[in-house]
């Protein structure tokens, strides 16, 4: 394993365009809710991007994922396709849950994507059973369990924590400590705010990190696994992020002020690793330049694909509510 | 006030202002009651039923609670043993599952538990059903299942009136009441009669007479059921709709009344079909008046299928008014 992290110009050149691949696609995504192409509940990640780009480069491609309903970011750093993502916000088929899941439900079989959960603390557990999977089968995967300063709240927290340690499984629990689960302060909400500290009472490693410093958090999220495999036991990273928009498309912000949100977007993730790489000369203006070609390139044709994708037939309702197989 | 006749002329709101004015007028009434919930204060709650409140009544009496549902809802119940009488606020019925354990464990079997010694004057309120394309994890309804369970009662306003009204019956009852209010009521609008004061949480109404048909629903379901009786009209056929309003206990005498006129029956219910409410009444029917009977009793619900997000899926997972029109047509002309 390595816990290392090369900042060689394909490197950072990867890590700056995850991130701007989440910011662009999420943009659209605002534009298609206002003109109802989008509907149900959608919540962006602007702001949040460094969090799932830095863990999610640390992964290999046979760990798990466990994510929340926003989970946009963490859906497009693992390798779902923009398409399928598109396609799924619009309710087609083509969709990578053939529409039936939506924003909130993110499944992707082929990247090992268990959701998408939309219950606050519903993933937790569920990671805790992927990593107990694995363990059991030999197979020397991790899983990386994404969740919100909100479900710190819930007692699924603690009792997987709990779980995760007594059994030793290979978890790593992210915390995206944005500072408030919908309307909710988190120091309204938790008695105690250190949310990396609670981990001490189960027993588990953990860490705080600047999760608007991606480098950071890849750092970090290596160090955590090579943790993780060398001892067998979970670790809890805390990823000190800020959501810049609002909870959902249904938020008027009455709770936090606009200074607050102003202070916190001149450490936009994006910006600020932009603006590092241009000024220490690890990547030209023209080649940012080409990033955002592609990128626009790549979101315009997932909404022509979604636009131009089909309703699955109303006969089909029924179907996969029970299966007549587990698919291999 | 009308100058004419000195009688306060009646007032237009909406769903969600009734449900407000009701928590309002309750706390301001009585320094045991309380509201708690997640983002109820500063959010103003997430239908925005309690916007305003906590600037009002001060965040002790409209009280942010973490997200910790079997926490809150357990408290409630303390609370409530101990001489509060606490309004729990649940975002959804969805979310109240993680709270099963303390409704089902303690707040339902405590009173018997104890031999008599303690109630549990608890009120939950929360929001159920479907129709905002918001998928499997949100738009479920729930409340049959609750209905399930001896030691609770369980209401669910469907109109403006019974929005305003049932809270405060609610309150004064000394067993823990959950009151069901539907996503795609808050925003609908009616005129609020003030001669009327209060309501009972005993009955179920006859919302449309009618000597054909009955047509048993309540919830979210009442409108298209409304609706379909209409589209019945047109067509020559009368149709009599139950509101059931209270759904355990439930009332019976009104339901078997109506089907003594008219001989016939459609239960509409957005839940699913099995094991279910919509069951419950089918059985006490078939039970109580089998012989009163013209023809089978049948029932327009929900889909079998967790709902799905895509807005045709949704549509077709949820009963429809043309679906309700046709098992009602289909009884009437084929009996
Ligand atoms: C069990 C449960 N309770 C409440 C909700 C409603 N809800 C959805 S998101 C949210 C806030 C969660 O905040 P946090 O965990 O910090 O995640 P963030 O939205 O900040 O990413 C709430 C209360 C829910 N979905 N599930
Ligand atoms: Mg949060």
């Amino acid at each position: 394993m390595n816990d290392k992290v090369h900042l060689d110009h394909e490197h950072v050149r990867d890590l700056l365009t995850a991130m701007l691949r989440i910011r662009r696609f999420e943009e659209k995504c605002f534009e298609l809710y206002q003109s109802e192409k989008i509907r149900g509940f959608m919540h962006l990640y602007d702001g949040e991007e460094a969090v799932s780009v830095g863990v999610i480069e640390a992964l290999e491609p046979k760990d798990a994922i466990v994510a929340t309903y926003r989970e946009h970011g963490q859906a497009l750093a693992r390798g779902i396709e923009m398409n399928a993502l598109m396609a799924e916000l619009y309710g087609k088929q083509e969709g990578c849950c053939r529409g039936r899941g939506g924003s909130m439900h993110v499944f992707d079989r082929a990247t090992r994507f268990y959701g998408g959960n939309a219950i606050v603390g519903g993933g937790l557990p569920l990671a805790v059973g992927t990593a107990l999977g694995d363990k059991m089968l030999g197979r020397s995967a991790i899983t990386a369990c994404f969740f919100g300063d909100g479900a710190v709240d819930e007692g699924s927290f603690h009792e997987s924590m709990n779980l995760a340690s007594l059994w030793k499984l290979p978890v790593l629990f992210v915390c995206e400590n944005n500072l408030y689960s919908m309307g909710m302060a988190l120091e309204r909400a938790e008695a105690e705010t250190h949310i990396a500290r609670k981990a001490a009472g189960y027993s588990v490693a953990s860490a705080a990190v600047d999760g608007m410093d991606v480098v950071a958090v890849e750092v970090a999220a290596r160090r955590a696994i090579a943790q993780i495999h060398a001892t067998s036991t979970p670790y809890l990273l805390e990823c000190q992020t800020y959501r810049f928009r609002a909870h959902s498309m249904f938020d008027a912000q009455l709770y936090r002020t606009k200074p607050e949100i102003e202070t916190w977007r001149k450490k936009d993730p994006v910006r600020q690793l932009q603006a590092w790489l241009e000024q220490s000369g690890m990547l030209h203006a023209d080649e940012i330049t080409g990033i955002e070609a592609d990128i626009a390139a790549e979101v315009g044709a997932a909404v022509a694909f979604a636009e131009a994708g089909t309703w699955e037939p109303v006969e089909e309702l029924e179907r996969f509510t029970i299966m007549d197989r587990v698919p291999q | 006030m009308s100058a004419a006749t000195g009688t306060p002329a009646p007032r237009r709101m909406t769903y969600r202002e009734a449900c407000k004015q009701a928590i309002r007028a309750a706390i301001l009434a009585d320094p045991r009651v309380f509201l708690m919930g997640e983002d109820v204060a500063r959010y103003g709650g997430c239908y925005a039923v309690t916007k305003g409140l906590a600037a009002e009544l001060g965040e002790a009496r409209i009280r942010d609670t973490p997200l910790s549902e079997n926490g809150y809802v357990g408290a409630g119940i303390g609370a409530a043993i101990a001489g509060m009488r606490p309004i729990v606020e649940i975002m959804t019925v969805n979310f109240s599952l993680l709270a099963l354990d303390q409704i089902v464990n303690s707040a339902a079997t405590i009173p018997h538990m104890s031999g008599g010694q303690f109630a549990v004057p608890l009120v939950i309120r929360m929001a159920t059903g479907a129709g905002l394309q918001l998928a499997a994890q949100h738009s479920h309804s729930l409340e049959g299942w609750y209905a399930h369970v001896p030691g609770l009662k369980i209401l669910a306003p469907a109109t403006v009136e019974d929005a305003r009204h049932m809270l405060q019956p609610a309150l004064d009852d000394p067993n823990p009441v959950l009151i069901f209010e539907h996503v795609m009521l808050y925003n609908r609008e009616d005129e609020l009669e003030p001669s009327i004061t209060g309501v009972d949480i005993v009955s179920a109404k006859i919302r449309r007479p009618g000597r054909d048909i009955t047509l048993v629903t309540h919830g979210g379901m009442l409108f298209k059921t409304l609706e379909a009786a209409a589209v019945l009209h047109e067509e020559g056929i009368e149709a009599e709709v139950i509101d059931l309003r209270v759904l355990r206990p439930l009332d019976m005498a009104t339901i078997l009344g109506s089907v003594a006129r008219t001989r016939r029956v459609v239960i509409v219910d957005e839940g699913w079909k099995s094991g279910s409410l919509s069951a419950e009444v089918a059985a006490r029917i078939a039970d109580e008046a089998f012989y009163e009977l013209d023809a089978p009793i049948r029932r327009v619900c929900s889909r079998e299928v967790p709902i799905p997000y895509s807005a045709h899926l949704e549509k077709a997972a949820l009963p429809q008014t043309p679906a309700i029109v046709a098992m009602a047509r289909g009884l009437v002309k084929g009996g």
